[in-house]
Protein backbone atom coordinates (compact mmCIF):
# COMPACT_ATOMS: atom_id res chain seq x y z
CA UNK A 1 0.00 0.00 0.00
CA UNK A 2 1.61 3.16 -1.17
CA UNK A 3 1.15 6.57 0.72
CA UNK A 4 1.33 9.82 -0.82
CA UNK A 5 2.77 13.54 0.43
CA UNK A 6 1.43 16.56 -0.41
CA UNK A 7 3.35 19.91 -0.81
CA UNK A 8 3.72 20.39 2.52
CA UNK A 9 5.01 17.26 3.45
CA UNK A 10 2.09 16.06 5.46
CA UNK A 11 1.26 12.40 4.83
CA UNK A 12 -2.24 12.04 2.99
CA UNK A 13 -4.61 9.22 3.02
CA UNK A 14 -3.16 5.99 0.70
CA UNK A 15 -4.28 5.64 -2.80
CA UNK A 16 -7.59 3.19 -2.52
CA UNK A 17 -7.27 -0.12 -4.81
CA UNK A 18 -8.76 -0.33 -7.97
CA UNK A 19 -11.64 -2.03 -8.07
CA UNK A 20 -11.82 -5.88 -9.47
CA UNK A 21 -13.78 -6.24 -12.38
CA UNK A 22 -16.92 -8.73 -12.32
CA UNK A 23 -15.32 -10.05 -15.61
CA UNK A 24 -11.87 -10.80 -13.43
CA UNK A 25 -14.05 -12.61 -10.44
CA UNK A 26 -16.19 -14.43 -13.21
CA UNK A 27 -13.06 -15.82 -14.89
CA UNK A 28 -11.51 -17.04 -11.38
CA UNK A 29 -14.40 -18.55 -10.19
CA UNK A 30 -15.19 -20.28 -13.73
CA UNK A 31 -11.71 -21.00 -14.28
CA UNK A 32 -10.96 -22.70 -10.91
CA UNK A 33 -14.40 -24.08 -11.22
CA UNK A 34 -13.33 -26.27 -14.62
CA UNK A 35 -9.92 -27.40 -13.87
CA UNK A 36 -11.33 -28.73 -10.56
CA UNK A 37 -14.65 -30.35 -12.16
CA UNK A 38 -11.88 -31.70 -15.05
CA UNK A 39 -9.89 -33.53 -12.01
CA UNK A 40 -13.34 -35.02 -10.66
CA UNK A 41 -14.60 -35.82 -13.69
CA UNK A 42 -11.20 -37.91 -14.56
CA UNK A 43 -10.79 -39.13 -11.15
CA UNK A 44 -14.13 -40.43 -11.32
CA UNK A 45 -13.56 -42.32 -14.64
CA UNK A 46 -10.31 -44.05 -13.51
CA UNK A 47 -12.10 -45.17 -9.78
CA UNK A 48 -15.46 -46.05 -11.29
CA UNK A 49 -14.68 -49.50 -12.29
CA UNK A 50 -12.98 -50.35 -8.91
CA UNK A 51 -15.23 -49.04 -6.93
CA UNK A 52 -18.34 -51.45 -9.05
CA UNK A 53 -15.77 -54.07 -8.78
CA UNK A 54 -15.26 -54.14 -4.93
CA UNK A 55 -19.48 -53.49 -4.68
CA UNK A 56 -19.77 -55.97 -7.10
CA UNK A 57 -17.50 -58.49 -5.11
CA UNK A 58 -19.76 -57.70 -1.65
CA UNK A 59 -22.53 -58.39 -3.26
CA UNK A 60 -21.89 -61.50 -4.64
CA UNK A 61 -20.28 -62.68 -0.99
CA UNK A 62 -23.43 -61.68 0.81
CA UNK A 63 -25.76 -63.61 -1.53
CA UNK A 64 -23.66 -66.77 -1.24
CA UNK A 65 -23.39 -66.16 2.67
CA UNK A 66 -27.18 -65.76 3.41
CA UNK A 67 -27.99 -68.80 0.62
CA UNK A 68 -24.95 -71.22 2.06
CA UNK A 69 -22.88 -71.44 -0.56
CA UNK A 70 -25.43 -72.04 -3.63
CA UNK A 71 -24.36 -74.19 -6.56
CA UNK A 72 -25.64 -71.58 -8.67
CA UNK A 73 -27.10 -67.87 -8.25
CA UNK A 74 -29.24 -66.27 -11.21
CA UNK A 75 -30.38 -62.45 -10.59
CA UNK A 76 -34.57 -62.17 -11.01
CA UNK A 77 -35.79 -58.54 -12.02
CA UNK A 78 -38.73 -56.70 -10.61
CA UNK A 79 -40.73 -55.81 -13.95
CA UNK A 80 -44.03 -54.22 -13.71
CA UNK A 81 -44.98 -56.57 -10.39
CA UNK A 82 -43.37 -60.03 -11.51
CA UNK A 83 -40.34 -61.12 -11.07
CA UNK A 84 -38.33 -62.26 -14.52
CA UNK A 85 -35.04 -63.82 -15.12
CA UNK A 86 -33.57 -61.43 -17.71
CA UNK A 87 -32.96 -57.53 -17.58
CA UNK A 88 -36.10 -55.53 -20.34
CA UNK A 89 -33.89 -55.00 -23.90
CA UNK A 90 -32.39 -51.76 -23.85
CA UNK A 91 -32.78 -50.85 -20.49
CA UNK A 92 -29.66 -51.79 -19.38
CA UNK A 93 -28.70 -48.54 -17.43
CA UNK A 94 -32.26 -47.90 -15.84
CA UNK A 95 -31.41 -49.34 -11.86
CA UNK A 96 -34.14 -51.94 -11.58
CA UNK A 97 -35.27 -53.68 -8.02
CA UNK A 98 -33.40 -57.94 -7.77
CA UNK A 99 -33.93 -60.76 -6.08
CA UNK A 100 -30.85 -63.46 -6.02
CA UNK A 101 -32.39 -66.91 -6.59
CA UNK A 102 -29.68 -69.80 -5.41
CA UNK A 103 -29.91 -73.21 -7.07
CA UNK A 104 -28.54 -76.60 -5.73
CA UNK A 105 -26.33 -78.79 -7.59
CA UNK A 106 -28.94 -80.55 -9.08
CA UNK A 107 -30.93 -77.25 -10.46
CA UNK A 108 -33.75 -77.18 -7.74
CA UNK A 109 -33.91 -73.66 -5.72
CA UNK A 110 -32.44 -73.48 -2.23
CA UNK A 111 -34.14 -69.78 -1.70
CA UNK A 112 -33.63 -65.76 -2.45
CA UNK A 113 -31.33 -63.45 -1.63
CA UNK A 114 -33.41 -60.34 -0.52
CA UNK A 115 -32.15 -57.21 0.59
CA UNK A 116 -33.96 -54.73 3.33
CA UNK A 117 -33.72 -51.49 4.43
CA UNK A 118 -34.91 -50.17 7.74
CA UNK A 119 -34.09 -47.16 9.85
CA UNK A 120 -31.99 -48.39 12.90
CA UNK A 121 -30.94 -45.90 15.68
CA UNK A 122 -28.48 -43.46 13.63
CA UNK A 123 -28.89 -44.34 9.90
CA UNK A 124 -30.82 -46.75 8.02
CA UNK A 125 -29.26 -50.61 8.35
CA UNK A 126 -28.72 -52.22 4.72
CA UNK A 127 -29.19 -55.76 4.75
CA UNK A 128 -29.25 -58.92 2.68
CA UNK A 129 -31.16 -62.53 4.13
CA UNK A 130 -31.71 -65.35 2.53
CA UNK A 131 -34.87 -66.68 2.68
CA UNK A 132 -37.43 -69.87 1.48
CA UNK A 133 -40.70 -68.49 0.53
CA UNK A 134 -41.96 -72.15 1.14
CA UNK A 135 -41.21 -73.19 4.12
CA UNK A 136 -40.91 -69.01 5.23
CA UNK A 137 -37.45 -70.30 6.72
CA UNK A 138 -34.93 -67.82 7.31
CA UNK A 139 -31.25 -69.13 5.61
CA UNK A 140 -28.92 -66.00 6.82
CA UNK A 141 -28.62 -63.03 6.99
CA UNK A 142 -25.50 -60.50 6.31
CA UNK A 143 -25.32 -56.73 7.00
CA UNK A 144 -24.37 -54.50 4.49
CA UNK A 145 -24.26 -50.92 5.52
CA UNK A 146 -24.77 -49.76 9.01
CA UNK A 147 -23.58 -47.05 10.93
CA UNK A 148 -25.17 -47.88 14.65
CA UNK A 149 -23.14 -46.91 17.13
CA UNK A 150 -19.65 -48.61 17.70
CA UNK A 151 -19.66 -51.19 20.83
CA UNK A 152 -23.06 -51.61 21.47
CA UNK A 153 -25.36 -51.74 18.53
CA UNK A 154 -22.87 -52.61 16.05
CA UNK A 155 -23.07 -56.31 17.47
CA UNK A 156 -26.05 -56.48 15.06
CA UNK A 157 -23.02 -57.37 12.29
CA UNK A 158 -21.54 -59.85 14.59
CA UNK A 159 -21.73 -63.50 15.04
CA UNK A 160 -23.80 -64.40 17.82
CA UNK A 161 -26.65 -62.26 16.44
CA UNK A 162 -26.46 -63.14 12.95
CA UNK A 163 -26.38 -67.00 13.61
CA UNK A 164 -29.67 -67.23 14.84
CA UNK A 165 -30.95 -65.99 11.55
CA UNK A 166 -29.85 -69.10 9.97
CA UNK A 167 -32.56 -71.43 11.92
CA UNK A 168 -35.78 -68.85 12.39
CA UNK A 169 -38.98 -68.93 10.88
CA UNK A 170 -41.14 -66.04 9.64
CA UNK A 171 -43.04 -64.34 11.17
CA UNK A 172 -39.90 -62.87 13.26
CA UNK A 173 -40.55 -61.65 17.03
CA UNK A 174 -38.06 -59.87 19.29
CA UNK A 175 -37.48 -61.13 22.38
CA UNK A 176 -35.26 -60.60 25.07
CA UNK A 177 -34.98 -64.14 26.43
CA UNK A 178 -31.98 -65.97 26.41
CA UNK A 179 -34.05 -69.15 25.19
CA UNK A 180 -36.54 -68.10 22.64
CA UNK A 181 -39.59 -70.60 22.92
CA UNK A 182 -41.13 -70.01 19.54
CA UNK A 183 -39.22 -70.66 15.98
CA UNK A 184 -39.65 -66.79 15.14
CA UNK A 185 -38.07 -65.31 18.05
CA UNK A 186 -34.93 -63.27 17.69
CA UNK A 187 -32.61 -62.84 20.95
CA UNK A 188 -32.40 -59.10 20.73
CA UNK A 189 -29.31 -57.12 21.87
CA UNK A 190 -29.16 -56.28 25.41
CA UNK A 191 -28.81 -52.75 25.18
CA UNK A 192 -29.61 -51.99 21.71
CA UNK A 193 -32.97 -53.10 20.92
CA UNK A 194 -33.90 -50.45 18.79
CA UNK A 195 -30.84 -51.56 16.36
CA UNK A 196 -32.05 -55.36 16.71
CA UNK A 197 -35.85 -54.36 16.33
CA UNK A 198 -34.87 -52.35 12.95
CA UNK A 199 -33.21 -55.78 11.51
CA UNK A 200 -36.69 -57.59 12.56
CA UNK A 201 -38.61 -54.90 11.38
CA UNK A 202 -36.73 -54.19 7.80
CA UNK A 203 -36.75 -58.17 7.22
CA UNK A 204 -40.68 -58.72 8.68
CA UNK A 205 -41.78 -55.62 5.37
CA UNK A 206 -39.51 -57.32 3.17
CA UNK A 207 -40.81 -60.57 3.44
CA UNK A 208 -44.46 -59.19 3.25
CA UNK A 209 -43.11 -57.88 0.01
CA UNK A 210 -41.73 -60.06 -1.64
CA UNK A 211 -43.44 -63.65 -0.34
CA UNK A 212 -46.34 -62.84 -2.88
CA UNK A 213 -44.13 -61.92 -5.75
CA UNK A 214 -41.82 -65.17 -5.26
CA UNK A 215 -45.02 -67.26 -4.96
CA UNK A 216 -45.85 -66.11 -8.48
CA UNK A 217 -42.34 -66.60 -9.57
CA UNK A 218 -42.12 -70.08 -8.58
CA UNK A 219 -45.75 -71.31 -9.29
CA UNK A 220 -44.91 -69.97 -12.86
CA UNK A 221 -41.01 -72.14 -13.01
CA UNK A 222 -43.20 -74.85 -11.87
CA UNK A 223 -45.47 -74.62 -14.29
CA UNK A 224 -42.18 -74.60 -16.68
CA UNK B 1 -2.47 -1.16 5.51
CA UNK B 2 -4.25 1.76 6.88
CA UNK B 3 -7.50 1.74 4.55
CA UNK B 4 -11.05 -0.19 4.53
CA UNK B 5 -9.87 -2.54 1.83
CA UNK B 6 -7.65 -3.87 4.70
CA UNK B 7 -10.48 -5.73 5.95
CA UNK B 8 -11.11 -7.17 3.04
CA UNK B 9 -7.00 -8.30 2.14
CA UNK B 10 -5.39 -11.05 2.87
CA UNK B 11 -2.64 -10.40 5.54
CA UNK B 12 0.46 -10.12 3.75
CA UNK B 13 3.96 -11.20 3.81
CA UNK B 14 5.48 -14.62 2.61
CA UNK B 15 7.04 -17.07 4.86
CA UNK B 16 10.78 -15.75 5.67
CA UNK B 17 11.53 -19.01 7.72
CA UNK B 18 14.11 -21.32 6.33
CA UNK B 19 11.96 -23.89 3.76
CA UNK B 20 12.15 -27.06 6.20
CA UNK B 21 10.87 -24.80 9.67
CA UNK B 22 7.57 -24.32 6.75
CA UNK B 23 7.76 -28.11 7.03
CA UNK B 24 8.46 -29.07 10.92
CA UNK B 25 6.13 -26.31 12.40
CA UNK B 26 3.08 -28.30 11.95
CA UNK B 27 4.49 -31.58 13.35
CA UNK B 28 4.39 -30.26 17.17
CA UNK B 29 4.88 -26.31 17.44
CA UNK B 30 1.75 -25.69 15.43
CA UNK B 31 0.34 -28.80 15.67
CA UNK B 32 -3.42 -28.33 13.88
CA UNK B 33 -4.87 -30.51 16.69
CA UNK B 34 -2.73 -29.92 20.11
CA UNK B 35 -1.44 -26.60 19.28
CA UNK B 36 -3.93 -25.14 16.98
CA UNK B 37 -7.42 -26.79 17.99
CA UNK B 38 -8.29 -27.11 14.22
CA UNK B 39 -10.40 -30.18 13.27
CA UNK B 40 -12.20 -31.20 16.09
CA UNK B 41 -14.96 -32.67 14.75
CA UNK B 42 -12.93 -35.61 13.05
CA UNK B 43 -10.77 -35.96 16.07
CA UNK B 44 -13.54 -36.78 18.38
CA UNK B 45 -16.09 -38.87 15.67
CA UNK B 46 -13.14 -41.11 13.93
CA UNK B 47 -10.54 -42.02 16.72
CA UNK B 48 -12.45 -44.95 18.02
CA UNK B 49 -9.31 -47.01 16.50
CA UNK B 50 -5.62 -46.12 15.04
CA UNK B 51 -6.59 -47.52 11.44
CA UNK B 52 -9.14 -44.64 11.10
CA UNK B 53 -7.10 -42.16 12.91
CA UNK B 54 -4.65 -42.93 10.09
CA UNK B 55 -6.99 -42.90 7.51
CA UNK B 56 -8.44 -39.39 8.02
CA UNK B 57 -5.56 -37.99 8.70
CA UNK B 58 -3.83 -39.30 5.23
CA UNK B 59 -7.11 -38.18 3.13
CA UNK B 60 -6.62 -34.87 4.97
CA UNK B 61 -3.12 -34.67 4.10
CA UNK B 62 -4.17 -35.40 0.57
CA UNK B 63 -6.50 -32.40 0.49
CA UNK B 64 -4.11 -30.00 2.30
CA UNK B 65 -1.35 -30.86 -0.12
CA UNK B 66 -3.35 -30.96 -3.40
CA UNK B 67 -5.42 -27.71 -2.58
CA UNK B 68 -2.35 -26.03 -1.22
CA UNK B 69 -0.25 -26.40 -4.24
CA UNK B 70 -3.58 -25.37 -6.61
CA UNK B 71 -3.91 -22.48 -4.60
CA UNK B 72 -0.12 -21.54 -4.67
CA UNK B 73 0.34 -21.83 -8.80
CA UNK B 74 -2.68 -19.66 -9.23
CA UNK B 75 -2.92 -17.44 -6.00
CA UNK B 76 -1.49 -14.34 -8.46
CA UNK B 77 -4.46 -15.10 -10.31
CA UNK B 78 -6.93 -15.49 -7.89
CA UNK B 79 -8.95 -12.07 -7.39
CA UNK B 80 -8.69 -10.90 -3.90
CA UNK B 81 -12.70 -10.43 -3.65
CA UNK B 82 -13.41 -14.33 -4.50
CA UNK B 83 -10.54 -16.17 -2.76
CA UNK B 84 -12.69 -17.76 0.01
CA UNK B 85 -15.30 -18.93 -2.52
CA UNK B 86 -12.03 -20.15 -4.60
CA UNK B 87 -10.35 -21.88 -1.71
CA UNK B 88 -13.26 -23.89 -0.74
CA UNK B 89 -14.04 -24.89 -4.34
CA UNK B 90 -10.78 -26.09 -4.60
CA UNK B 91 -10.79 -27.97 -1.08
CA UNK B 92 -14.17 -29.45 -2.08
CA UNK B 93 -12.93 -30.95 -5.06
CA UNK B 94 -10.13 -32.69 -3.61
CA UNK B 95 -12.19 -33.61 -0.96
CA UNK B 96 -14.08 -35.09 -3.66
CA UNK B 97 -11.08 -36.36 -5.37
CA UNK B 98 -10.13 -38.10 -1.64
CA UNK B 99 -13.33 -39.87 -1.59
CA UNK B 100 -13.33 -41.19 -4.33
CA UNK B 101 -9.59 -42.25 -4.44
CA UNK B 102 -10.44 -44.07 -0.68
CA UNK B 103 -13.38 -45.38 -1.90
CA UNK B 104 -11.40 -47.17 -4.58
CA UNK B 105 -7.78 -48.11 -2.97
CA UNK B 106 -8.88 -48.65 0.67
CA UNK B 107 -12.66 -49.55 0.59
CA UNK B 108 -12.93 -50.86 3.98
CA UNK B 109 -11.71 -47.82 5.80
CA UNK B 110 -14.16 -45.61 3.48
CA UNK B 111 -16.57 -47.53 4.51
CA UNK B 112 -15.79 -47.64 8.31
CA UNK B 113 -14.99 -43.32 7.92
CA UNK B 114 -18.53 -42.49 6.63
CA UNK B 115 -19.92 -39.19 5.79
CA UNK B 116 -16.68 -38.13 7.83
CA UNK B 117 -14.78 -38.19 4.57
CA UNK B 118 -17.11 -35.43 2.76
CA UNK B 119 -16.83 -33.60 5.88
CA UNK B 120 -13.12 -32.99 5.68
CA UNK B 121 -14.32 -29.72 3.55
CA UNK B 122 -15.85 -27.95 6.14
CA UNK B 123 -12.17 -28.60 8.34
CA UNK B 124 -11.28 -25.15 9.22
CA UNK B 125 -7.59 -26.47 9.02
CA UNK B 126 -7.59 -26.51 5.22
CA UNK B 127 -9.13 -23.15 4.83
CA UNK B 128 -6.80 -21.56 7.44
CA UNK B 129 -3.59 -22.96 5.55
CA UNK B 130 -4.91 -21.85 2.28
CA UNK B 131 -5.83 -18.38 3.37
CA UNK B 132 -2.53 -18.15 6.34
CA UNK B 133 -0.03 -19.56 3.88
CA UNK B 134 -0.81 -21.03 0.82
CA UNK B 135 -1.82 -17.44 -0.74
CA UNK B 136 1.19 -15.97 -0.09
CA UNK B 137 4.08 -18.45 -0.90
CA UNK B 138 5.73 -20.69 -2.95
CA UNK B 139 4.74 -23.89 -4.39
CA UNK B 140 7.61 -25.59 -2.82
CA UNK B 141 6.79 -23.82 0.26
CA UNK B 142 3.21 -24.54 0.40
CA UNK B 143 3.57 -28.07 -0.43
CA UNK B 144 6.19 -28.71 2.55
CA UNK B 145 3.58 -26.58 4.90
CA UNK B 146 0.95 -28.75 3.74
CA UNK B 147 2.61 -31.96 3.79
CA UNK B 148 3.62 -30.98 7.83
CA UNK B 149 0.40 -29.63 8.92
CA UNK B 150 -1.27 -32.76 7.75
CA UNK B 151 1.59 -35.14 9.33
CA UNK B 152 0.84 -33.40 12.42
CA UNK B 153 -3.32 -33.80 11.85
CA UNK B 154 -2.62 -37.39 11.34
CA UNK B 155 -0.13 -37.50 14.10
CA UNK B 156 -2.70 -36.16 16.51
CA UNK B 157 -5.87 -37.95 15.67
CA UNK B 158 -3.26 -40.72 16.18
CA UNK B 159 -2.43 -40.21 19.72
CA UNK B 160 -5.88 -39.84 20.50
CA UNK B 161 -6.66 -43.21 18.22
CA UNK B 162 -4.55 -44.97 20.04
CA UNK B 163 -5.55 -44.14 23.63
CA UNK B 164 -9.67 -44.91 22.56
CA UNK B 165 -8.84 -47.70 20.83
CA UNK B 166 -6.83 -49.62 23.85
CA UNK B 167 -8.90 -48.94 26.21
CA UNK B 168 -11.79 -49.18 24.05
CA UNK B 169 -11.17 -52.22 22.80
CA UNK B 170 -8.00 -53.62 23.76
CA UNK B 171 -6.26 -53.41 20.57
CA UNK B 172 -3.96 -51.38 18.92
CA UNK B 173 -4.38 -51.30 14.92
CA UNK B 174 -6.17 -54.55 15.38
CA UNK B 175 -3.83 -56.49 17.51
CA UNK B 176 -4.34 -57.77 21.27
CA UNK B 177 -1.96 -55.56 23.23
CA UNK B 178 -4.24 -55.76 26.86
CA UNK B 179 -5.05 -59.19 28.22
CA UNK B 180 -7.98 -61.24 27.54
CA UNK B 181 -9.42 -60.40 31.60
CA UNK B 182 -9.26 -56.97 30.49
CA UNK B 183 -13.37 -55.43 29.47
CA UNK B 184 -13.09 -52.90 27.04
CA UNK B 185 -14.48 -49.20 28.52
CA UNK B 186 -17.37 -49.02 25.71
CA UNK B 187 -17.79 -45.55 26.71
CA UNK B 188 -14.09 -44.91 25.19
CA UNK B 189 -15.98 -45.94 21.17
CA UNK B 190 -18.48 -43.52 21.88
CA UNK B 191 -18.61 -39.71 21.19
CA UNK B 192 -18.16 -38.55 24.59
CA UNK B 193 -14.63 -41.20 24.88
CA UNK B 194 -13.42 -38.97 22.22
CA UNK B 195 -14.13 -35.78 24.72
CA UNK B 196 -12.52 -37.64 27.49
CA UNK B 197 -9.11 -38.68 25.50
CA UNK B 198 -8.47 -35.78 23.91
CA UNK B 199 -8.72 -33.81 27.07
CA UNK B 200 -6.50 -36.40 28.94
CA UNK B 201 -3.77 -36.11 26.28
CA UNK B 202 -4.06 -32.33 26.53
CA UNK B 203 -4.00 -32.27 30.56
CA UNK B 204 -0.31 -34.57 29.80
CA UNK B 205 0.56 -32.20 27.50
CA UNK B 206 -0.28 -29.14 29.35
CA UNK B 207 1.73 -31.06 32.53
CA UNK B 208 4.66 -32.14 30.66
CA UNK B 209 4.86 -28.74 29.08
CA UNK B 210 4.57 -26.58 32.45
CA UNK B 211 7.04 -29.08 34.09
CA UNK B 212 9.77 -28.47 31.12
CA UNK B 213 8.69 -24.47 31.82
CA UNK B 214 9.52 -24.78 35.06
CA UNK B 215 12.43 -26.90 35.21
CA UNK B 216 14.24 -24.67 32.65
CA UNK B 217 13.46 -21.41 35.01
CA UNK B 218 15.04 -23.77 37.47
CA UNK B 219 18.36 -24.09 35.78
CA UNK B 220 18.03 -20.46 34.94
CA UNK B 221 18.18 -19.39 38.55
CA UNK B 222 21.10 -21.35 39.98
CA UNK B 223 23.21 -20.28 36.65
CA UNK B 224 22.05 -16.63 37.16
CA UNK B 225 20.98 -16.15 40.65
CA UNK B 226 21.13 -12.32 40.22
CA UNK B 227 17.94 -12.04 37.55
CA UNK B 228 15.66 -13.96 40.12
CA UNK B 229 12.91 -11.14 40.34
CA UNK B 230 12.79 -11.57 36.62
CA UNK B 231 12.62 -15.55 36.37
CA UNK B 232 9.90 -15.31 39.50
CA UNK B 233 7.90 -13.34 36.81
CA UNK B 234 8.27 -15.78 34.43
CA UNK B 235 7.45 -18.46 36.06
Amino acid sequence: MTHTHDASGTPSLPEATPPVSSFTMLVTLGGAGAIVGLAIVLVYIWTLPSIERYKGGILRGAVAEVLREPARTDTLFLVNGTLVDHRPAGDADRPIERVFAGYDTAGTPVGYAVAATEVGFSDPIEMLFGYEPRTHALLGLKILVSKETPGIADKIEKPPFLEQFKRLVAPLTGTKTATPAHPGDVVMISGATISSRAVIRGITKAIDRWQPLLDAYAAQHARN
Amino acid sequence: MHDLDSLHAAPSGPSTAPPFQDFAKGLWKENPVFAQMLGMCPTMAITNSVTNALAMGLATTFVLLGSGVFVSIFRKRIANEVRITTYILIIAAFVQIADMGLEALMPVSHKALGPFIALIVANCLLLARQESFSARNSVGRSALDALGMGIGFTFGLSVVGTVREILGQGTWLGLRVMPASFEPWVIMNLPPGGFFSFGFVLLGLAWWHDRRTRRAALNLRVARPSTEPLLERAV
